[in-house]
């Protein structure tokens, strides 16, 4: 994506020592879940304990960023200056996740032709040397 | 143990206005003026308060509360751990427990909220005159594991409650068909109670179904009048024993029973979970609570007279209509369009105050002063002999809720 998807004036995300490395694997392309490696159990956003075993041990799945809209909403109000409109917020169940869904967003898609079920793929937004940030365009 | 079984006694509030036109009074001085008000509304003194009871996010603290309102003593300082109004049934409810088990005798709930003397819901927070910020967009450090996780959602420009709850909105529309014109009648339903209550804020503003599908769109699929107003006000609830209620001139509304809760895996809701149960996603998440809360109190759905329903979006309380039992899983849609919810006509006359959408935005409180009057015959639209009010505080995060009951 040439232009930013938002203005700058939104907030920055923000990590603890249990997303950062979801975020740096983001930097570098790479869209993962966090996964349970006692009870093979997967999760997002990332936590301390999997909520299945109560195992605190996990590693990072990479998925191959294709989904489907489990839902989405189309927002016509700006929250930060210079935002540009419509825009829209998604739900996208990750294929080859063990089940897990993400918030992100739906690019390039006119709104009228949302449909839940349909599917969508990745496409990496570059927001800085050290940030990318997914979102995700009808396939 | 009888005798100390907890009553809700007053009810009092400020003048309710358009958020941001509360200015010569601060958040914390409005506080206090409904508190007073209550007590008053109690036939009770200040003398008499011991305890304080608030819930998430509350800027005005007890303890200051109580050295300013001049309280003898200060022995419950309570706080609801659950987001936004959440908390407020549960915050009655703590105080009902603070009487019960004899901690303290006469305990009231508050909730102030004046957003034009701090921020607007909702906002990304940094307004365009400060600048953008030099560096380059980088991962900050979170300084909680709530916001670690609002780091998965306001990448996304998720920063706005209605497009928070349009996402489960949206998925019950696509599985039950739900339109827009059920939850435009809804709006319709509760502005028409507003018009007789005139402590509504939009009291003197009438509502058509057609207005409220050409009103804008906020978030698809809600409009502006699917939305809760944005308010300035403060509203309080005094609690007490049965004991101490018996000599008072009003009569007594007492705590039936109460509920709190998240079903398993809920975190926040909606706002921050993506992965949200399946069959919990495009529900209030009270279902659970609400089977507990009718074991409780020995009742069911069709006991219910008259119902305060926490209305922060139209989508809202249409899933609460379902996760309580007064229709099927699905079937809120047609429930509401059957004219259930009006107090004229209706089966179960709802927000008779108006609610959030057309009273006040008090974090929901105002429901369980409103469900106070309703039962001493006080409501502005009132309920003939009604003996059994819900009231709920949110849905689609931790919620709470209240059975009251007229002895």
């Amino acid at each position: 994506m040439s232009e930013r998807f938002f203005p700058d004036s939104m907030p920055r995300p923000l990590a603890d020592a249990f997303s950062l490395p979801w975020w740096r694997a983001a930097a570098e392309h790479r869209l993962t879940v966090q996964r349970c490696t006692s009870c093979g159990r997967t999760r997002l956003p990332p936590a301390p304990l999997c909520p299945r075993c109560r195992s605190t041990a996990s590693d990072w799945l990479e998925v191959p960023g294709r989904g489907e809209l489990y839902t989405y909403t189309v927002v016509h109000r700006a929250i930060a200056a210079e935002q540009k409109l419509p825009f829209v917020i998604a739900v996208v169940a990750l294929e080859g996740s063990g089940g897990v869904r993400m918030i992100s967003n739906l690019v390039g898609a006119e709104p009228a032709s949302l449909r839940i079920g349909m599917p969508v793929e990745l496409v990496w937004e570059d927001m800085g040397p050290e940030l990318a940030v997914p979102r995700f365009r009808p396939a | 143990m009888k005798e100390r079984r907890a009553q809700l006694v007053g009810v009092g509030e400020s003048a309710y206005a358009r958020w941001g036109r509360i200015g010569e009074i601060t958040e914390h001085e409005l506080a206090c003026q409904a508190i007073q008000r209550a007590v008053e509304d109690a036939g009770l003194q200040l003398d008499e308060v011991d305890g304080l009871a608030s819930f998430a996010e509350d800027r005005n603290e007890a303890v200051f509360l109580a050295a300013e309102l001049g309280l003898p003593r200060l022995r419950f300082a309570n706080m609801v751990w659950m987001p936004g109004g959440g908390g407020g049934c549960a915050a009655v409810a703590n105080a009902a427990m603070a009487v019960e088990s004899g901690q303290a005798e006469v305990v009231v709930v508050y909730r102030s909220l004046c957003q034009g003397q701090f921020f607007r819901f909702g906002s990304a927070g940094r307004d365009a005159s400060a600048g953008s910020d030099p560096r380059p967009p980088q991962v900050e450090p979170a300084q909680s594991f709530l916001l670690a996780s609002m780091g998965f959602v306001m990448s996304y420009g998720l920063l706005m409650a209605a497009a928070a709850y349009a996402l489960p909105t949206r998925r019950h529309m696509h599985l039950y068909g739900t339109t827009s014109a059920q939850l435009g009648m809804l709006a319709v339903t509760f502005r028409e109670h507003a018009s007789r209550n005139p402590r509504a804020v939009m009291g003197g503003r009438p509502m058509t179904l057609e207005d409220h599908q050409a009103s804008p769109m906020i978030a698809d699929p809600f409009h502006l009048f699917d939305c809760c107003l944005e308010s300035d006000g403060a509203c309080a609830v005094v609690v007490t024993t049965r004991e101490r209620a018996r000599d008072l001139a009003k009569p007594p509304v007492e705590v039936l029973a109460s509920e709190q809760g998240a079903p398993r895996g809920y975190g926040f809701g909606p706002f921050t979970n993506a992965n949200i149960a399946d069959e919990l996603y495009a529900t209030g998440g009270s279902e659970e609570m609400a089977q507990r809360l009718w074991a409780k109190a020995g009742l069911r759905p069709s006991d219910v007279d008259v119902a305060q329903l926490y209305d922060h979006f139209t989508g809202c309380v249409l899933m609460q209509l379902e996760d309580f039992g007064f229709c099927q899983r699905g079937e809120g849609g047609p429930f509401i369009e059957s004219g259930a919810l009006a107090w004229k006509g209706g089966n179960l006359p709802t927000n008779t105050h108006g609610g959030s959408l057309s009273e006040a935005y008090i974090h929901g409180l105002n429901h369980v002063v409103e469900g106070v009057r309703s039962l001493r015959g006080e409501s502005t639209s009132p309920v003939a002999d009604a003996e059994v009010c819900l009231v709920t505080s949110a849905a689609c995060v931790p919620s709470s809720a209240l059975l009251l009951g007229r002895r």
